[in-house]
């Protein structure tokens, strides 16, 4: 149906908010697939809403790199789920589901087969969005089993090392020797290398990265959902620190995610030989 | 492999005539065949127009789930995948139909217990995909025996449970689930359950339609959440969720929300009435002072046991129910008038369904619950076991 579904009844666009009006008016799709990315942020009505993250958060100015990237939203289903990242899914103009903690990758496996199904010539997306805790603990079966089955799936993790909405608890993602709640004499063994266990699973492009560089967030979305759509599972692994939780003032975010750049999160990718030849194809057309 | 695009007007992907409910259950020509509950289940399906089904092994309903998987093969179902694990699969389910599929998948025992965070996840979100439940006890100790102690755990779901007492029971209920799921006023998931190995692994005579007709096919769009496909505006339920820390949260939604899905159970009712012919059975003296309530196999034997008591000269009737969720408390009422006592057989330890009569009916019968006899473990319950509880209580003190 496309954007279809964006343009407001005339009968009933006096009575709509501003941002309903918006985002039949100012909100590129599809067709300006150009012109999406991050360059459009400050011009265009953004696919998220007003949010209700802590001020400075990392989280959210990676997820508006991530919905500024996506190569089709009106065709994007993204599946969440519980964690920081779930408060912002609410404010987001697409078809987002939250579940339950930890099935995200389940939930799209369903959906990502169904929509194949019943819509065989329309390019359907679905990516999953979630935090480490849904990821690599307690979904961990889930988020591996999906790339086994080599499912048509964008995986991303917002990968603050630590669960951050529920009060800040060591998570499989925190790194050896952090002191948090649930590791009140540090964590006991080191951090879990999804990206890595990305790659021996059956994905086909595994990044590690932090939220730093917005044009280089934005570039790995739009390569992983590529090769997810056309050749199979993806993952993006991306450090979105919690400033409250490490004890960063709002404007400090940054700095730590650039830190990280050369520590932790220093740049890891893998291309499958497939997803290589689909990426340079993809470039000659002009679509990447 | 079938496209789902190869569907038109009057002939499912398969090729089928679509038919409607009421034509394939209550006017389309039968013959009589032997079959298992697993086997029927898969003629069940087959007749269904079925999108989507995710399997696991289980005992006992393996057999079932991989019946359903040579369907797919067959070209009679559109998606099929075996799943990682019951809670795997079960949030698979919920994508499918989510996504706008006719779901529907089976389990057992402790895979149910395994999945049980998706149950509640299913009704409050509106799905009405269909669960097969083949009940077996719960470890540990292991077992992999009958016994239906996990339909208690279910009762509080939101889901509908209906509950098939045999082969021909599980073929017309399973068919008859779905078309009342995905009605608009109901769409709530569905519990089909039957008790495994008594029904999943017994050769039956049952009658079936012919296989060249199916069910119309399920319409995403008359779902009264839109279905996640990027084809209808995001829904309010998506973009207002009610359990968040945002300045628009209302406890009173999430407390409305939940009465709805047990409001919108209880909305099945004309709908089951009219496909299940009534939500209780009544067999036996009409104006018996004694009576059986039971589901599933447990009516069989109770009916078993009327037969015997007749012998002896003893008025009985058996109340069957076939729903559980709904409860049907009116239509119980009904069928107890006159009764004194009425004894509640089960294949449970705890009594779930005496405790659930008990409930009902406080206040309103004047009538004896006695719970009892139950079996459990894979015992099975021979028609003495319940002629010995009667006479003990009608004779007591002088034995059986």
């Amino acid at each position: 149906m496309g954007t279809n579904i964006y343009k407001i009844n005339p009968e009933f666009r006096d009575i709509m908010p501003k941002e309903i009006i918006d985002l039949e008016e100012n909100a590129t799709w599809a067709e300006n697939t150009d012109k999406r990315g991050i360059k459009e942020l400050p011009e265009t009505k953004e696919l998220l809403e007003e949010h209700s993250l802590c001020a400075g958060c990392p989280e959210a100015a990676a997820l508006r790199y991530v919905l500024a990237a996506l190569p089709k939203p009106e065709d994007t289903v993204i599946v969440n789920s519980t964690g920081c990242t779930s408060l912002m899914f609410p404010h987001i103009a697409l078809h987002t589901v939250h579940s339950l903690f930890g099935n995200q990758n389940a939930v799209a496996t369903g959906i990502k087969r169904v929509l194949d199904w019943r819509f065989p010539d329309i390019e359907k997306d679905v990516v999953v969005l979630a935090g480490d805790g849904a990821t690599v603990d307690i979904g961990l079966d889930y988020t591996l089993q999906s790339f086994f089955r080599q499912e048509n799936i964008t995986t991303i993790c917002f990968d603050n090392e630590v669960y951050a909405n529920t009060g800040g608890q060591e998570s499989g993602s925190t790194p050896k020797g952090q002191v948090f709640k649930m590791a009140p004499t540090g964590k006991k063994f080191e951090k879990v290398k999804m990206w890595e266990l990305a790659v021996t699973s059956g994905c086909h492009y595994s990044m590690n990265m932090t939220a730093s560089a917005p044009k280089a967030v934005a570039k790995a979305v739009r390569e992983a959902i590529f090769v997810a759509r056309y050749v199979g599972p993806t993952f993006l692994n991306i450090y979105t620190p919690c400033i409250l939780e490490i004890g960063l003032s709002a404007n400090e975010g940054l700095r730590e995610m650039k830190e990280q750049d050369k520590e932790r999160f220093a740049a890891f990718k893998y291309v499958s030989p497939e997803a290589e030849e689909l990426l340079a194809k993809l470039k000659e057309e002009g679509r990447l | 492999m079938s496209k789902r695009s190869d569907m038109t007007e009057t002939k499912n992907w398969s090729g089928q005539t679509l038919v409607t409910a009421d034509h394939m259950l209550f006017e389309a020509p039968r013959t009589k065949h032997f079959m298992t509950g697993s086997e029927v289940l898969k003629e069940a399906v087959k007749r269904c127009t079925v999108d989507a089904s995710v399997s696991y092994p289980i005992t006992p309903q393996s057999e079932a789930a991989h019946l359903i998987g040579e369907l797919w093969a067959e070209g009679y179902v559109g998606v099929y995948f075996r799943g990682e694990n019951e809670f795997g699969v079960m949030s698979e389910v919920a994508g499918c139909a989510m996504a706008g599929a006719r779901t529907i998948t089976t389990t057992s025992g402790p895979g149910t217990l395994r999945a049980m965070e998706n149950f509640a996840q299913w009704s409050g979100t509106r799905i009405p995909c269909q669960l097969i439940l083949m009940a077996r006890g719960i470890n540990s100790p292991l077992t992999i025996q009958p016994d239906n102690l996990e339909v208690s755990y279910m009762l509080e779901t939101g889901c509908q449970i209906w509950y098939a007492e045999n082969v021909q029971e599980l073929f017309d209920m399973s068919i008859a689930a779905f078309v009342v799921a995905e009605k608009p006023d109901v769409h709530v998931p569905i519990i089909t359950v039957v008790d495994g190995f008594f029904v999943s692994h017994t050769r039956e005579s049952v009658m079936l339609p012919e296989d060249d007709i199916a069910l119309f096919p399920y319409d995403p769009y008359k779902s009264p959440l839109p279905p996640i496909d990027s084809e209808t505006p995001p829904g309010r339920f998506l973009r207002d969720p009610f359990v968040m820390k945002s300045n628009y949260i209302s406890y009173a939604t999430h407390a409305s929300w939940q009465w709805e899905i047990r409001s919108a159970v209880e909305r099945s009712v004309p709908y089951a009435k009219h496909f299940l012919k009534g939500l209780v059975h009544v067999t036996g003296d009409a104006d018996a002072e004694i009576a059986f309530i039971a589901c599933g196999t447990a009516s069989y034997q109770a009916k078993e046991a009327n037969r015997e008591l007749t012998k002896l000269g003893i008025k009985t009737k058996v109340i069957k129910l076939r729903t559980i969720r709904p409860f049907p408390e009116a239509e119980l009422l009904e069928a107890l008038k006159g009764v004194k006592t009425a004894f509640v057989p089960e294949f449970n330890v705890v009594g779930w369904l005496a405790k659930e009569v008990r409930g009902a009916l406080y206040g309103k019968s004047e009538t004896e619950i006695v719970g009892g006899p139950r079996v459990a473990g894979g015992m099975s319950m021979p028609a003495e076991a319940i002629l010995r509880e009667v006479m003990e209580k009608i004779n007591s003190g002088k034995g059986a």
